[in-house]
């Protein structure tokens, strides 16, 4: 199969598309478990709201 | 639940929880058409298969100034309503909008070396949209920099309000000045003058991104709730140390 002209431009352009996509997913994910482990120590620590303290943590 | 109840982080949160798994799945189904169609499509009899980058240009350019807007309805929350999440929606949306503008302008110059012989070039569109970018920039500085939540919500609020200056002159600029670039080809008064081979995959690539833009930034959402509620409860830890 031979490639179209100028595919170098058309790779680059959704190369980049897909590790910003996929930085972003990984940025929202790895924040996600940041702020449920800082709220689970504070929790453990006996600071931790008693309602609602693991709401959001379902999804 | 009435609308009105939202207002409270708690039920946000688990309205969140409840959404995003439908949210995901619409996301993925839209990005597998999009693509499907994406790469069926004819290349363009000018551009070649070049026109395949139109495909995340275009969703890339529409989210850039979308975001805008959406961060500029929450700002008037947060000045006027004083809504308690008109902030967290503000702040959290700015990445995600300058990860996007990034990529309309990083797609555009992809385009533009084989199809104009140059990557960048100074025009009205290009440097308004390289504006909109710093100004995204700009927004996360300031929310970075300012510790206080609520002093921080009302600096950014006023700058995303002037920052909405730019959106007219970004839409209409292909109008008001000689640009290379193409003038509106899609949201146009007398409808969209391309093909519906380009036109059907292009508008449902723009549904996908949409439909990820939504998924992050409530997400991200629930993350800055979760954030200042960890925030909160180290303060009340400090003080009743």
């Amino acid at each position: 199969m031979q490639l179209p002209a100028h595919a170098a431009f058309i790779i680059a352009a959704y190369l980049v598309t897909v590790l910003v996509v996929i930085a972003l997913i990984a940025w929202v994910l790895a924040d996600y478990r940041a702020q449920q482990r800082d709220l689970a120590d504070l929790e453990a620590r006996g600071h931790g709201r008693k309602s609602g303290s693991n709401l959001g943590s379902k999804a | 639940m009435p609308l009105i109840d939202l207002a409270n982080p708690s039920r946000f949160l688990a309205l969140v929880g409840r959404v995003l798994p439908w949210l995901i799945a619409a996301t993925v189904i839209a990005f597998v058409v999009g693509i499907a169609l994406a790469v069926a499509a004819p290349d363009d009899y000018q551009q070649g298969a070049t026109v395949k980058i139109m495909f995340v240009h275009v969703p890339a350019a529409w989210l850039g100034s979308f975001i805008w807007a959406v961060m500029s309805i929450a700002a008037l929350g947060t000045l006027v309503w004083r809504h308690p999440l008109a902030d967290v929606a503000a702040k959290t949306a700015a990445p995600i909008g300058a990860a996007f503008t990034f990529l309309c302008l990083f797609a555009g110059s992809m385009w533009g070396r084989p199809m104009w012989g140059t990557y960048w070039v100074w025009d009205a569109r290009l440097t308004s949209v390289l504006v909109l970018f710093l100004m995204y920039l700009g927004l996360i500085a300031l929310w970075n920099t300012v510790e206080d939540p609520s002093r921080a919500a009302r600096a950014a609020a006023i700058l995303t309000l002037i920052g909405a200056l730019n959106l007219p002159i970004i839409k209409f600029s292909v109008d008001w000045w000689n640009t290379l670039h193409q003038p509106a080809s899609v949201m146009r008064l007398g409808g969209p003058t391309i093909h519906p081979a380009i036109l059907t995959p292009l508008l449902v690539m723009t549904l996908a991104f949409t439909l990820l833009f939504v998924t992050l930034h409530l997400a991200a959402m629930r993350n800055e709730i979760l954030r200042r509620r960890v925030r909160t409860l180290r303060l009340l830890e400090a003080h009743g140390a």
